[in-house]
C-alpha cells in the first residue's frame, strides 16, 4: 500500500466519524453544563463502552444498526429467538436464507460484515441463563423486548447489582443505567432508568396496560364476539381435550395447534351465530398479537440510542425520564418525569443489617426483629434464597407453614445454610414490602464460613 | 446526572476479576410479593391453607369449609398457581373439587371477576380467598359457568339445594357424577 492509499484510508475514517466528532469536541448552546469537550469521549465510545442490546427483534436490529454507525464498537446482544417469515419486512438485518437462524447471530454478523472496526458479540440464549457476572461488565444496558416479566427480570437484575455505602447511600459506580423502548402499532415509549435513582420497572408496573381478558362466563355461555370463540378453546376446551396429551400446552407458535384451536373456534361460532373466525384471528387472539410497524420501531430506538449516546458521553443531559410516542392520528410525543414509588419492591429495597453472633439460632434473629429498636416486628415472616432456591424459614401466620418450619427455630444459622453476609427476607405487617436484611456476624474469626 | 465516563472508566478496566464470592441470586419481586402476601393472610374460620412443599410459596392450596349457605358442610379445595408476572397478573385459581356450582364448572374454571377482568396488582390473596368464600355464601346465577345450575338456582330454589346437597353426599345430578364431599 501505498502512502497515499494510507492517507486516503485514514481521511475517510476521519471524515466518517466527523458529525459525531463535532458533538464530542466542541461545545454548544445545548451542552450539559458540566460538559468538558475532548476527543479522549469518542476514543471512551470506541475502546471502552461495551454495551448491551437486550433483544435482537424489530427494535433490537434498530439499535444495533444505530448505535454500531454511532460509534460504539463493544456490543453484546442477547436473544433466544429464531428468524421467522414474518419477521423480515422490518428486521432489515435478516434474510430470507436466515430464516430458522439465531436472530442474535445473524445480527451480529450482518453488523460487524457491515461496519468495519464493529466488534459485536452474539448471545444465543434467555436473559435468565446470563449470570451476575456477565451483566456487571457492561456500562449501559439498552433493552426492546416484547415481555413484562424479562424486562422485570432484567430490572431486578440491574437493582441486584447495586452496591450501597455503609451510610446506606448509593455507590453510583455500581449503577449500571437502563434504557428501555417498547413498540405496540404506532405507539411506543423510550424510558431512562437509573437502578435506586429514578423510578424502575416496578415503580411503574401499573402503567402496563392488563392483558385483555373476558369474563369467564361471557366466554362458556353467551360468545358474542369471535374472539370469545377462540378464548372459549384457548380456556377450555385445550384443557379438557388436551389434543397433544396433557403435558403439551398450547403453543401459539405451531401452526398445527393454531389450526387446531380455529377448527374448534368455528365449530362453536357457527352453533352462536358468530362469523368471521379467521387463522389470523385465532393467531392474534392466542399469542396477543399486534402487529409492529417498522417506523415506530426505528423512531423509539432512535430515541433509545441518542439517550445511550449521552449516557456514554455526557454531552447533553438525559430524558428525565419518560417519553411516549403515539403516531396513531397526527404524531404526538411527551416527556414525564415517572416518579419512584418510596415502597418499590425492586428499588427501594436498600438492605439493612442485623448483627448477631455466628452460633445464634432462628429464634434469636426472630426475636431480634421482633425486640429491636430498629424493627419492632409483630409476627416476621422469614425466608432466604440459598442456591438459587426459595426456602421458608420460619412463617407463624399460615399454619400449616408455621407446623413445618416451627423446629427451625431451634435449629442453628449455620445449620440452616446460612452465614455472614447472607440475606434474609422479612415480610411483616409494619412494613409495605418485604425487606432484606444482611446478617453480619460478631466475631470476625470463623467468617469465611462452609456455604 | 450520571458521568458514566468520568465514573466507569477505571472500574470496567479491571473486570474480568468480578467481585471476590459473588453475590447471593436475589430472590423475584413475585417471590418477595407473595411472601408479603401471605404473611398477612388472614384467614376467615372457614378457610386453611396447605402447602404441599413449605419452601415454595408459589403453589398452594386453599381449603374452604362453608358453615352456612347452599354449601355447609362441604369442603372444597382450590389450587393456587401464582406465576412470575404476579401481582401483574392474577394466580391461577382452579377448584379441585367437583362441586354444583352456577360459578364453578366441571373442569374446575371458577368465574370470579378478580380472578380475570378485574384483577389488580393491589389485590392480594386475601382477597381472593374472600372472593371464594362469598361465592359459596351467595352463588350468583347472572353470571353462570355452570348453565343448568344456574337456571335451576332461579326457576327452582329448593331444587337447586336438594341438588347441592346430592352432589355433597356423592351421586348423580343430571349426567354428571360427583365425588362426596362432606367433612
Amino acid at each position: 500500500m501505498t502512502s497515499g492509499e494510507t492517507q486516503t484510508v485514514n481521511d475517510y475514517q476521519q471524515r466518517k466519524w466527523q458529525h459525531i466528532r463535532k458533538l464530542l469536541e466542541r461545545s454548544g448552546p445545548f451542552c450539559h453544563p458540566d460538559f468538558e469537550p475532548s476527543p479522549e469521549i469518542l476514543d471512551f465510545v470506541m475502546s471502552c463502552c461495551k454495551v448491551l442490546i437486550v433483544g435482537a427483534g424489530g427494535l433490537g436490529c434498530e439499535l444495533l444498526k444505530d448505535l454500531a454507525l454511532m460509534g460504539f464498537k463493544t456490543i453484546h446482544v442477547i436473544d433466544m429467538d429464531t428468524i421467522e417469515l414474518s419477521n423480515l419486512n422490518r428486521q432489515f438485518l435478516f434474510r430470507k436464507t436466515d430464516i430458522g437462524l439465531s436472530k442474535a447471530k445473524c445480527a451480529v454478523e450482518f453488523v460487524n460484515k457491515r461496519i468495519p472496526g464493529c466488534k459485536a458479540v452474539a448471545h444465543h440464549c434467555t436473559i435468565q441463563d446470563m449470570d451476575e457476572g456477565f451483566y456487571r461488565q457492561f456500562h449501559i444496558v439498552v433493552c426492546g423486548l416484547d415481555s413484562i416479566v424479562a424486562r422485570r427480570w432484567l430490572n431486578g437484575m440491574l437493582m441486584s447489582l447495586l452496591q450501597y455505602n455503609d451510610d446506606r447511600s448509593l455507590d453510583q459506580s455500581s449503577v449500571i443505567p437502563l434504557v428501555d423502548g417498547g413498540t405496540e402499532g404506532f405507539k411506543g415509549n423510550a424510558r431512562l432508568i437509573l437502578p435506586g435513582m429514578s423510578a424502575c420497572i416496578e415503580c411503574t408496573l401499573d402503567l402496563y396496560p392488563p392483558q385483555k381478558t373476558f369474563p369467564l362466563c361471557t366466554i362458556a355461555n353467551t360468545p358474542r364476539l369471535p374472539e370469545h370463540c377462540v378464548e372459549y378453546v384457548k380456556v377450555i376446551q385445550w384443557a379438557k381435550e388436551n389434543p397433544w396429551g396433557a403435558s403439551t400446552p398450547l403453543d401459539g407458535d405451531d401452526p398445527q395447534h393454531v389450526a387446531w384451536v380455529l377448527e374448534k373456534a368455528q365449530e362453536r361460532a357457527i352453533k352462536h351465530g358468530i362469523t368471521n373466525v379467521t387463522y389470523r384471528l385465532t393467531q392474534g387472539v392466542l399469542k396477543n398479537i399486534i402487529p409492529a410497524v417498522a417506523s415506530t420501531n426505528a423512531a423509539i430506538a432512535a430515541a433509545c440510542a441518542t439517550e445511550v449516546f449521552k449516557l456514554a458521553t455526557s454531552c447533553c443531559t438525559n430524558i428525565n425520564n419518560y417519553m411516549v410516542l403515539n403516531m396513531s392520528e397526527g404524531v404526538y410525543s411527551y416527556t414525564f418525569n415517572a416518579e419512584r414509588r418510596p415502597d418499590c419492591v425492586a428499588c427501594s429495597n436498600t438492605t439493612r443489617v442485623l448483627e448477631l453472633e455466628s452460633d445464634a439460632t432462628l429464634q434469636t434473629i426472630y426475636d431480634k426483629l421482633c425486640e429491636d429498636q430498629a424493627f419492632l416486628m409483630k409476627s416476621p415472616g422469614i425466608t432466604t434464597v440459598i442456591n438459587g432456591r426459595n426456602k421458608t424459614l420460619y412463617m407463624s401466620s399460615v399454619k400449616s407453614i408455621e407446623e413445618r418450619t416451627r423446629d427451625n427455630l431451634k435449629k442453628k444459622i449455620t445449620e440452616l445454610g446460612l452465614y455472614n453476609g447472607a440475606e434474609i427476607l422479612v415480610a411483616d405487617i409494619t412494613t409495605p414490602n418485604t425487606i432484606t436484611i444482611k446478617l453480619k456476624f460478631d466475631e470476625n474469626i470463623d467468617v469465611d464460613m462452609t456455604r | 446526572m450520571i458521568k458514566l465516563f468520568s465514573l466507569k472508566q477505571q472500574k470496567k478496566d479491571e473486570e474480568g476479576t468480578a467481585r471476590a464470592g459473588g453475590s447471593q441470586k436475589k430472590a423475584s419481586a413475585a417471590q418477595l410479593r407473595i411472601t408479603k402476601d401471605l404473611n398477612e393472610l388472614n384467614l376467615p374460620k372457614t378457610c386453611s391453607t396447605e402447602f404441599p412443599d413449605p419452601d415454595d410459596l408459589l403453589n398452594f392450596k386453599l381449603i374452604i369449609c362453608p358453615d352456612e349457605g347452599f354449601y355447609r358442610g362441604g369442603r372444597f379445595v382450590f389450587s393456587f398457581k401464582v406465576g412470575p408476572n404476579y401481582p401483574h397478573e392474577p394466580p391461577k385459581v382452579k377448584c379441585e373439587t367437583a362441586v354444583y356450582h352456577p360459578n364453578i364448572d366441571l373442569d374446575g374454571n371458577v368465574c370470579l371477576n378478580i380472578l380475570r377482568e378485574d384483577w389488580k396488582p393491589v389485590l392480594t390473596v386475601n382477597s381472593i380467598v374472600y372472593g371464594l368464600q362469598y361465592l359459596f355464601l351467595e352463588p350468583n346465577p347472572e353470571d353462570p359457568l355452570n348453565k343448568e345450575a344456574a337456571d335451576e338456582l332461579q326457576s327452582n330454589r329448593r331444587l337447586f339445594e336438594q341438588h347441592v346437597q346430592r352432589a355433597m353426599r356423592g351421586g348423580y345430578v343430571g349426567s354428571s357424577y360427583f365425588e362426596r364431599c362432606l367433612k
